[in-house]
Formats: C-alpha cells, structure tokens, sequence
C-alpha cells in the first residue's frame, strides 16, 4: 500500500519523511517538482501522478504538500483519505498543522506516523485510540514528565481498539455530562449575470462534542428527515435503523467528532440568503466603475453576519479607489484580489461599494467580469430548514445536559458579475 | 518545551556527542539522547554511525525508549546487518512478554527489518503471535506475513504461513479478518501467478460480509475490493451481496463508498438490466457519487475519473445531475477539465441550453488550456446535439468576436468539424472566419481555416487570393498546414479552372520539387499526374464526398471499458488503462465483467458495440500484393509506363471501394519508392491507395461503425509444438480477429519437471508482413501448469511472399532453448472491417479484373441458405454487397478487403435443396484465392 511519505513545503523543502517498507530516495519527488513547475498555483499540483516505478499520491493542505508513495496498484482514494485523516490528526494533536509545528513535533509526528501505519496498512487512525496510545504534549505534561521521568508514551494496550465500538474507549467519567451538537450547512450556489440561479446545493454536517460518562447510547430524530438527498454517517450510526426509521441511534465517540453529513440537492429548491446588485464596467480609455450592493433575501428574517467579498480582479487592474458605506475594503495588487469586509448587514441600510478601477496604460480592458466570491453567516437557521425534534439518552442513567446549535454558512458561493 | 531542543547542537561534533549521551547511566539522558537521534533521521541526516549505541538501549522496560529504539533499527537495520542481528535475542524475548502491546510491536518490528538473517529467527515468534489470544497481536501478525512474503515469498509458503492466514479468516475479530484479508490481497498481487489465494466460496464471502460490517473503514475497503473479485454464481447471490454492501454507500470515507461503488457495477452487470432491483440500485448511486464531489479536490478528482467510466458503461445513472458539474472559478484545473468532460458527456437535448451558458462562460475565464477545452467542448455539443448545432455555431461566432487569439483558434478548429458533420448548412459565417485569417498562427487553425477555404472554394469569391497568401510563406509552414494548402488548391482548381492555373502549378511544383517532405512529395505528384491526365478521375477522387464523423470521439472501447469497470477505485480507473500497461509485475489477470446467466458473453460486448474505435490499419503493405498481381495478372503488364491511365482507373475502383470508410492510416514508408524509383507503377499505386488519407487527413475525429464482429470464427487450437520436440513445453495455438487486431492465442504448457520463464516470440517474414504489436509477456509457469494467453499483431512488418500464402513460421524461445515451428493461419483475419464495397463500385472492379483472375470452386454440403450464408460470413469481414434472385438460383455477391488493401469478390451460386455452391473469387492477387475458398468451407460447415 502506501510505502513512503514525503512531507514538502510550498518552497519545495523535503522536510520530513517516513518510510513504512524499504527506503525509498528522495530523488522520487523530483517527479512531483516538475509537476508543480508546471502547475500554474498550488491548487492545481494534481493528485495522481505516475513516475516509471512509483506512484506519487499528493494532498495540499495548509500550505504542505503531503505526498505517499505507492508501488503497486492501490485505491487512490484510499491514500487520499488516509493523507487527510494524517492532516487531521496532528491538527488535534497540535491545535494546527504547519512546518514549523511538524518540526517542532517531529518525535510526536514520528510516532504517530509509526501507530498509524504498519507496512503501509492503516494501524490505528481513530484519534480517540491514538490520543491513548501516544499523549498529546501538553505543557504540563511536558513538565511532569521531565520531573517523574515519564513519558508521554502508554504502556496498556487502548481499550477501544478491538472492541465492537473501537472508536470509544471503556471507563470515561465526567462529573459535568453534556453533549452539544451543531448543525451546520453551507451553501453552495453559483448565480449568474442576471441573478438567475445555476447550481445550489447544501452541504451540511453535524458536528458534536459528547461528553458523557460511561457507555451513553443515544438517538436524535428529526423533523423532517426526508429531505436529504445523501448522508454519510460516522461508522458510529446504526445504518438499519436510519434505513428503517429514519432515527440516528449511535454510542458516540468520546469528545468531538462529525456525527453525520448530508447533502441537500439542486433537485430540491435550494434558498438562496444572499443577492448582489453589481455592475462592474471596464471603459476601453483605461480605466472601470464599480459599483455593487448586497441585500438579504429568504432569511426568515435573521441576520446575514460575518459578511465578505472577494473580488479576483482581471489581472490589468492597477488599482481601485472606491468607498464603502460601511466595512473596510483592501486591494492586494500582487494577487489583484479585492475584498471588502462588509460585517453584518441591516435590511434598513444596504451595504455598498463604488468607485473607480485604475488599469495599466495602454492595457486592453478585459473582456469577461470577474467572479464575486460572498461568504457570510447565519446564526440560529439551517436554511434547508432541518430540525432536530429529539434527542434521548438510554444506557445510563445520569440526564445529561443537551444543546443543539444552528449556524448557516456560505461554502463555495459564486456571484457572476 | 518541543522537539525542536533535539537539534540544537554544539560545535564540538553531534555525533561524538550523543554517542557519550546514549551510553550514559541516567535512563532519562538516554532517552533524551535517542529522540535527538531520531529526531535527526527523520530530517533524512545520516545517523547510522550510532547504530551499536543505540542497539544497546533496546533491552528496556520503558515502553516509550523501546519503541524509539524500534523506529531506529527499522531504519538503518538493512545498512549494518551484522550489528541488526545483535538485536534479535531482544526480539524474540519481546515476542513472549506478557503485555500484548510490546508482543505486537515485536513482531511488527521484526517483519520491517529487511535483513535474511533476522528473518530466519522471526518465523516462529510469528507463527506464535498468529496464534496469540490478543486479537491485537493476531492483527499484527497477519501483516506482518505480508511483510515477510515480500522480503522472502519462498520462506513463506514453506512455513506454510498462508495457511495460517486463511485461517484467520474465520477469526472471530472483524480487525483480524480485515487485516487478513489485506495481507492476501498484498501478497497475492505480488506473487508471480497471479492466481487467486483466497478462494472465494459463499461461506468465506458470508464470512467477509459479516467482518464487512464491524471492521475499520480501512478494513472495509479491503474486504470490498477482494468482493469485488469475486463472481457470484447466480443472479440471486449477486443481488443477496449487493444488498448487504449497499450500506456502505453511506460511509463518511470516500474511499469506501467508490470501492462499494466498484462492487455493484460489476454485479450489476449479472442482473437482468430492466429488473427492479439494477432499477433500485442505479438510484441509489447517483446520491453518494454526487456527495464525493464536495469534498476535497483530490477526492474529486479521483471520483471524477470513475465518475466518466460509469456514466459510459450506465449513462443514466448521472443524467438529472449535470449542474453538480458545472464549474467553480477556483476548481483547481485539474477537476475544471474533468468536470467538462463529463459535462458533455451529459449533454442531451434537455439540457443542452444551460450547458452551452456554461460553456460559454467559461470561454472567458483566465485559464488558457480551460478555455480551449471549453471551446472545443461547444464544437462538440454541436456534433453530438443536432438541435443544439445552430446555438453552438452562434455562441463560437460570439467567442470569435472577442477577438482573443487562442479562443479564436480553437474554435475555428471546431467549426471545421461542424462543418463536417452538418455539410451546407452554415456556410453563411465563412465571411466572419475569414476575417480572422491573419491572427491565426496555430498550425491546426490554419490547417482548418484552409480545408474551410478549399472545401466552400465555389461560394468565396476570393478564395484565390486567400490561397495564395499562404503560399508565400509555403515553406515555413508546418507539415499539415503545406498538405492542407496543396490539397485546397487543388480543390480550387477543380471548381474554377479557369483563372486558378497559375496557383495550382505554383503549388504542385512548390510542393514536389521544392521540398523534402515525402508525404507533400507524393500528395503532389500524384495530383499532378491525375491532373495531367484525367481531370475527371481527378474531381472523384479530390471532391469525394467525406465520410460523416461521429458524434462521441472519445469513448473508451467497449471491451477496455468493462476491463477499467472493474477496477472502478483503482489507479487504473484514474489512468483509464488497465493495470497490466502500468503496473509492473502483475501477472496479466485479467478482469473481467460476469455476464448474465443464460446470455452470451456477446452481449455484454454488443451493448456498446457499434461505437468501438478501431485501430487503424498499418497501410504499409499496400504496394506488395499489388505487385504480385502486375507479375501474375496479364493484363495490366503494360503497368511499366508512367502516367498509364488504365492502371489510375483501376487505381480509383480500388479507392473508390476503400473511400466510404478508410480508416486513419498511418504514414505510409517511403523506402520502398525511394530505393525503386524505376518501378514507377508502384510508386503510383502506393500514392493512389494513399489519397484514401487525403479525405481523412482533417477528420482525426471519425470512428468505424459496426465494427466488431461478435461471433467471429477462431478455429479450434492445434498442438503447434508437441512437448517431446519442445523439450516438455507444449504449445496449441490459433488465430482471432478482435477490434481490427489479429490475435495469436496460444496455451503454453509445461509438461517439464523445471519452471520455464524468460519466453519470447518473434516471426518470420511472411506474406502478410505479421509482427507482434507488443512483447510476448508470459510469466514464469511452474511444471505441470499452462498458461492461455493472446498476442496481439500487427501487420507492418517485413514481408515475403510463402508457399502456401498462409504459412507462417514461428520461433519461440524460453530458459531451456529456442523452438522454431510453422502453422498455417487461416485467411480470414486479414479481413479488414471495412472491406464493404459499394455497389457500383463492386461491379465495376468485377468487370476490371480479368476473367483469367477468377477461379470457381464448389462448396459441398452447405445446409444454409442464401441468408445463412451472408450472415455468417458476415461475421466474419466478408460483406454482402448484393443479393439477387436468378433462374431459381440465389446468387450472393461479397466482397471483402485484406489488411495490405487488396481486394477479393466473390460470387456465390445457391441452389436452393442443393447442398453444392458454386463460388467464384475474382482478385487481382490470384493466391489469395486457395485461401479465401478454404476459409469459406470452413466457416460454412462451422
């Protein structure tokens, strides 16, 4: 399966590696450099790339490039996966993932590399085993250890591993039990020119921190269960019992973890919270006029908060001198990126945005507008309108304290201009 | 406090310095001093030097100093093998602890140590621990064989260690079993057989289906992928998995849900394909692909990739979902280009309005290899929605009036091919297309642009001059822009002779004596002389009508298709190839898709038959039979002259016959006019048979038409090489026709007590010029085992003429020696798909060929009637032109086309109750004859 990986940074650093089987040199990522070279951003390094006796299998993720190298035919989505759950692990192990963290880390990293995969079959990568397995550094520990002369590294087999639930471990207590779920669910929409609808789609998930003590069994229902055009649940759900009954019955994983993601089709009429009046026009003399306007609509009168816009302006603009009845806006004229941070919008006073767009002399205008990139968010709603009508505790006998969240975002949500 | 401490160091020489700190008293300096090591390593610095010290450390109860130890020795053991060995007492104590956790880690250890000598020691530690009570040291184990087959594959049959790996696959663990499954998956991809280790029985897969369920989601897709290998024996057991995998569609790991994706094409594939259930089932695909493309661009990509195979073998799966398709402006490229793709793929009269928005829009993004595609994506929306052409035309008119350079280009390349396919209708917006002439500087626009020109030479009014614009810069042109333009001219000359002279001779001498290009050579002398001498002949030849191209370009052949299918997941499904053209070492097993009981295999293939590509025929051989025909035929002995106008006549049938469905042929070799000007009879028959290439030169875009024949007749295997003369290896063989290939398929076996290996094949020069297309890949075959496997060939090689025409001798060599043998391939697999001759075209041919080039022949007890016998032959490239009721009689008229272009007709006489028929051949190549009559008596009594 996987044999080897090289962990590089966006400068083209090797600046770790690991190998599961027999040693591979470094010189196999010179194939992935001339890949990047070609590549025109980072973004676009891609994925699967085939070397005369390798496999190269990438992900780029915050600014590092984690590439696996492979042998024989393997599930590329496999490695992909397992790259992101690597990713995702140091994360919580390390509250974020960076070189200089790796580095900081690299005996963590090392080790936690080695629990993960053996001869490059997945070991053990639920977080919850593997935080048993090798302790997070924490400052304290770090001093105690040095102290006592422990380690961080345990000396029992993790309870969870080979049990039926091997994503929870036996013997948690809490003195405070509570569980907290939120329902989150992006949008993703592209609009036209016209403010016409041409994809949307929600993506939502669930996210949960479950702090019960013992071997909580829980079940959530829904309002409204039918709307989903897909889910994928945490290996935790019982399916047959969702197929059956349409009720999420699962023994959580302890802390947080994603409990289930669902998507909401462009099949389905999908709201759209947020329109734009713009009108962007580049005059052949050299110079262009911005001007645009956001506005609420079908938000079942919430806020639209955290509002932002990004602008990728052609790459002849020099530079833009508007003003903005409210929020602040910056131009970056290397990336030629315009945002403005709009903040929250009130439905009495729109937002806007006008002014005048400078362009190289002697440039031609650009032919084609920009595409307008909104994020925003929307608190106490799911704009699909999903609710959750129960939640119920069996298997102990504490009463736990329940909160369930709400929260609409904007994900890849695309404006034409 | 971080690791980073770990490289802090003196000046006075790291090295020295932790080697006093590794051997100090105080276990916590020693720790410290080990992780500054590793620390060290896993920047890649080379700390090998302390491999004693650090050895030494190993005896320890501290788990933590243990298991760094562990990861140093793994490292460095292969480089210091003699000091490795010092560690294996510590290892096989380890093994026997108490605590499962260091037994795991022992013997996980071990298996990563790629030394032999430590090996030897680890097989009994491991058979322990694959017994162990600890399912976690039981999981370990199973990999670690893994490990150990690929360090030493012999030592673990030996120790008989599959055994015990199969066994595990009845644990009572659902880690365990997964894990098993893993390491026989692993091993038996290695192993050089490629047979099956796991043999799947309905209680093993019941027994996989429960593990399915408990196990890790990495697990699961093991377990899903060695299901997918297996072939369920009935409808009923298919649709039992298929229910019990369909829950893994919901998985939160992509790579399960593609992998259960994976098993349920193929199962499908034994189901009645109207049956509710495929109903249900295709249903429940289209959510869980759909949801794989909001996660991760990587992930995306990868179910991009599926994504195109399974919406060409089930194109309903995903038709309501083409806007999931549509594209983000920060896709990363490489899911942009996918999504286009498969965007036209889906594109069908319903939603070709929202497509062609799409598409425009992207015409104007940043990304210049995107853009281009988006264009080329419009032409073909053109092609392959006929009520979508105008709107497409109008949109490109629209990029064309952005003026940007590559969007102009691109789409002048497109409408040229809608040009093609919808022939006078839009014609009107040349004007536009030639007020772009001067930006193009693209070889294939300005090829375009100038096929456009002399194609519609009639409605320019100033094509001449346009024309003639290029022509100042001929020389610099690029090949294909020199050919085109040689070709409109000629185009333009043909229409409007009167005041274009000057041009065409401009263009002809430019084009024979001035350059060196063979190709541009011969195009040039050929047209001159059919000029010169036949202006008619030479407006049938140049203005012949054009095939029509079709609709879908690039869709995978049906048969690779079914191939990738099953390794929907895979990296084959990222390369579309299958793993036998990039994965080294596989044993060429192959997969294939189960076909439903009670039908034919043939089915499976017919589904998607009509749309194969066929791979194009070597023209290389053209002028070599022809010639056998000057020396055998008497009436065309006067072939010696130049310029003979009865030898381009006869030429012209030939082409005439060929034009309708020529495929792409490939350059023809020049040598053999290069070296033998004098025999300019030749040279001009290779040139005449070449023009077919000039019709089909711009159209790179046409695929054959029904094509592969599903019952093709392969005659039985003959033992080729008994065992006693080929020193115990046997080999039977015979011949196919498959997709326009020949196929030598041969069974090799092994009747010797030693393995053979190393084999290779080679041919010698035969009459139709056989080589094999790839080398002869047969692994190493253990005694007493065979092996069936199909070589392709091609027909490009050197020729020479055999007595009889069919002989064909073959050497074959392996470990033990080299064997040389003969066999007669039947005559029937040269025959060309396209060996349809038109009606006109048949008669007229029948009436060139000399009466002393037919020969009759009687075919004795044929059962079938006049149909029957079309039908039949059918199958096998000889074509029915013509069927006519006579005096009582049916007589059938067939024609049929050898891979070297050389034609024979046939005319057959049935009487209806009478088991004699008469069949008389005519070839300008009287050989052939014999054959052709042997392969019909064959094929009839089949």
């Amino acid at each position: 399966m996987i044999h080897s990986l090289f962990v590089i940074n966006s400068s083209g650093d090797v600046f770790m590696e690991k190998h599961w089987k027999a040693v591979i040199p470094r010189s196999v990522c010179d194939y992935f450099f001339e890949a990047q070279n070609k590549a025109s951003s980072m973004d676009d390094v891609p994925p699967v790339i085939e070397t005369p006796h390798h496999y190269l299998i990438s992900i780029y993720r915050c600014n590092i490039f984690f590439v696996a190298v492979c042998k024989s035919e393997v599930p590329p989505l496999f490695v992909i996966e397992f790259l992101h759950r690597v990713v995702d692990t140091f994360r919580d192990y390390f509250n974020d993932c960076s070189e200089t963290i790796i580095k900081e880390n690299y005996v963590v990293v090392y080790e936690l590399l080695d629990e993960m995969l053996d001869n490059g079959f997945p070991l053990a990568t639920e977080s919850n085993i593997l935080k048993e397995l090798i302790k997070p550094p924490n400052i304290l520990r770090t001093v105690v250890n040095s102290v006592t002369g422990k380690s961080n590294v345990s000396e029992t087999l993790p309870t969870g591993q080979l049990s039926n639930v091997p994503w929870r471990r036996s013997g948690v207590k809490y003195t405070n039990n509570e569980a907290y779920f939120d329902v989150i669910e992006e949008v993703d929409a592209i609009i036209d020119t016209s403010g016409g609808m041409v994809s949307a789609e929600i993506h939502g998930y669930i996210d949960c921190v479950v702090k019960l003590t013992g071997m909580p069994d829980l079940t959530m229902s829904f309002m409204n269960p039918r709307m989903f055009d897909d889910t994928s649940f945490h290996p935790c759900v019982r399916f047959k019992r969702w197929e059956a009954e349409k009720i999420l019955s699962f023994i959580p994983p302890d802390g947080s973890f994603r409990l289930m993601s669902y998507l909401i089709g462009s099949q389905n009429a999908v709201a759209i919270p947020v329109y734009a009046r713009h009108n962007l026009y580049f005059s052949p003399a050299g110079h262009g006029k911005l001007d645009l306007t956001l506005g609420p609509k079908q938000t079942m009168g919430r806020q639209l908060e955290n509002v932002k816009v990004e602008i990728p302006m052609p790459k002849v603009v020099l530079n833009c001198t508007l003003t903005s009845s409210q929020g602040k806006y910056a131009f970056d004229p290397v990336s030629k990126v315009l945002n403005w941070d709009v903040g929250k919008i009130d439905p009495q006073k729109l937002p806007n945005i006008r002014g005048t767009i400078n362009i190289q002399n002697g440039a031609t205008a650009p032919e084609s507008n920009p595409t307008l990139n909104v994020s925003f968010t929307i608190t106490q709603m799911a704009v699909s309108g999903l609710k959750v009508s129960r939640l119920d505790l069996y298997g102990e006998k504490y009463k736990p304290f329940k909160g369930v969240k709400y929260i609409t975002k904007a994900g890849r949500f695309q404006i034409r201009m | 406090m971080t690791d980073s401490k770990y490289f802090t160091t003196t000046k006075k020489g790291e090295i020295f310095e932790l080697k006093s700190e590794l051997n100090s008293d105080k276990k916590e300096k020693k720790r410290e001093a080990v992780k500054k090591v590793i620390a060290s390593m896993t920047v890649g610095k080379d700390v090998s030097a302390l491999f004693p010290d650090v050895a030494n450390c190993m005896q320890t109860d501290n788990l933590e100093l243990k298991k760094l130890v562990y990861l140093y020795l793994m490292n460095y053991a292969k480089s210091q093998p003699d000091m490795a060995i010092m560690a294996v007492n510590t290892f096989v104590k380890d093994c026997e602890d108490p605590n499962p956790l260091i037994r795991a880690l022992a013997v996980r250890t071990m298996g990563c140590i790629r030394v032999d000598k430590i090996t030897e020691y680890l097989c009994e530690p491991l058979r322990k621990c694959l017994k162990d009570d600890d399912p976690y040291v039981r999981k370990t184990a199973a990999v670690s064989v893994a490990k150990l087959h690929d360090i030493n594959a012999a030592l673990v049959e030996e120790q008989g260690f599959l055994d015990s790996l199969k066994d595990l696959l009845s644990d009572s663990n659902p880690m365990v079993v997964a894990n098993a499954v893993a390491a026989l998956s692993e091993i038996n991809e290695a192993s050089a057989t490629g047979r099956p280790l796991i043999e799947m029985n309905a209680p093993t897969i019941n027994k996989l289906l429960t593990a399915l369920n408990e196990c890790t989601e990495w697990g699961q897709v093991f377990i899903l992928d060695s299901l997918s290998n297996y072939t369920p024996k009935d409808e009923r057991e298919a649709q039992s998995i298929c229910e019990r995998i369909t829950p893994r569609l919901a998985h939160a790991n992509a790579a399960v849900v593609l992998s259960a994706v994976k098993v349920l094409m193929k199962y499908m594939e034994m189901m009645g394909q109207d049956a509710e259930f495929v109903v249900s089932l295709s249903k429940k695909l289209a959510p869980p692909l759909v949801t794989l493309l909001s996660s991760e661009p990587e992930v995306q990509y990868v179910a991009l990739r599926n994504i195109n195979l399974i919406i060409q073998k089930r194109p309903d799966i995903l038709k309501h979902e083409m806007k999931v398709f549509f594209v983000k402006y920060n896709d990363p490229i490489y899911v942009k280009l996918e999504k286009l793709d498969i965007m036209i793929r889906l594109a069908s009269q319903n939603n070709i309005a929202q497509v062609l928005s799409e598409l425009k829009e992207y015409a104007t993004e940043v990304d210049v290899d995107f853009v281009r595609k988006s264009v080329r994506a419009i032409g073909r929306c053109a092609i392959k929605v006929e009520q979508s052409a105008e709107r497409c035309v109008s949109t490109l008119l629209d990029l064309i009036q952005t003026k940007v350079n590559y969007v102009v280009q691109e789409a002048i390349v497109v409408i040229k091919d809608i040009f093609r396919k919808y022939p006078n209708k839009y014609e009107s917006i040349i004007a536009t297309l030639c007020e772009n002439l001067d930006t193009l500087d693209e070889p294939e626009a300005r090829a375009s642009m100038i096929w456009i020109i002399g194609e519609y030479a009639e409605r320019i009014d100033n094509a001449d001059e346009l024309l003639e614009s290029f022509l100042d810069s001929f020389q610099d042109e690029n090949t294909q822009v020199q050919l085109q333009l040689l070709t409109a001219i000629v185009k333009l000359f043909l229409k409007r002779p009167t005041d274009t002279q000057e041009l065409v001779q401009q263009v002809l001498s430019l084009a024979t004596q001035d350059s060196d290009n063979p190709d541009l050579r011969d195009r040039g002398f050929i047209y001159w002389r059919l000029l010169s001498t036949d202006p008619a002949a030479a407006k049938e030849v140049v203005l012949a009508e054009k095939p029509l191209i079709s609709e879908e370009t690039d869709l995978i052949e049906p048969t690779l298709l079914d191939e990738l299918i099953c390794h929907i997941a895979s990296l084959a499904s990222v390369y579309h190839k299958p793993p036998t053209a990039f994965v080294e070492g596989t044993g060429g097993l192959k997969r294939a898709l189960p076909s439903r009981s009670g039908e034919e295999d043939a089915s499976v293939m017919a589904t998607g038959g009509a749309s194969a590509s066929v791979i194009p025929e070597p023209g290389s051989l053209i002028g070599d039979l022809l010639s056998m025909d000057i020396g055998g035929g008497g009436s065309t002995a006067g072939a010696g002259g130049t310029g003979n106008v009865d030898i381009l006549g006869g030429g012209l049938d030939i082409l005439g016959g060929t034009a309708p469905s020529a495929p792409v042929s490939e350059p023809l070799r020049y040598d053999s006019e290069e070296s033998n000007s004098t025999d300019k009879s030749n040279a001009i028959r290779n040139t005449v048979i070449r023009l077919q290439s000039t019709n089909s030169l711009l159209g790179d875009i046409f695929g054959l038409s029904g094509t592969s024949s599903t019952t093709f007749h392969i005659p039985p295997k003959q033992v080729w090489l008994p065992a006693p003369k080929g020193k115990g290896m046997e080999i039977s063989g015979t011949f196919s026709r498959k997709n326009g290939q020949i196929h030598m398929v041969l069974t090799f076996s092994n009747k010797a007590m030693q393995p053979m290996n190393q084999f290779a094949v080679q041919l010698n020069k035969n009459s139709f010029g056989l080589i094999p297309a790839q080398a002869l890949n047969v692994p190493n075959i253990p005694p007493n085992q065979s092996l069936d496997i199909s070589l392709p060939l091609n027909t490009n090689g050197p020729v020479q003429k055999m007595e009889p025409l069919t002989n064909l001798q073959v050497a074959i060599k392996n470990n033990i020696d080299v064997f040389y043998f003969a066999c007669v391939m039947p005559i029937h697999v040269f025959f060309t798909e396209d060996g349809n001759m038109e009606k006109k075209v048949f008669l007229a041919t029948w009436k060139d060929i000399p009466s002393a080039n037919e020969v009759q022949f009687t075919l004795e007890n044929i059962e079938c009637n006049a149909d029957g016998v079309s039908t039949k032959m059918n199958q096998n490239n000889v074509f029915t032109v013509a069927k006519r009721h006579l005096e009582g009689q049916d007589m059938v008229y067939q024609s049929m086309k050898f891979t070297n272009d050389v034609w024979a007709l046939a005319e057959l006489k049935i009487q209806p109750g009478n088991p004699s028929v008469t069949l008389a051949i005519k070839s300008r190549a009287l050989d052939v004859c014999h054959s052709i009559f042997a392969i019909y008596d064959t094929i009839l009594h089949n």
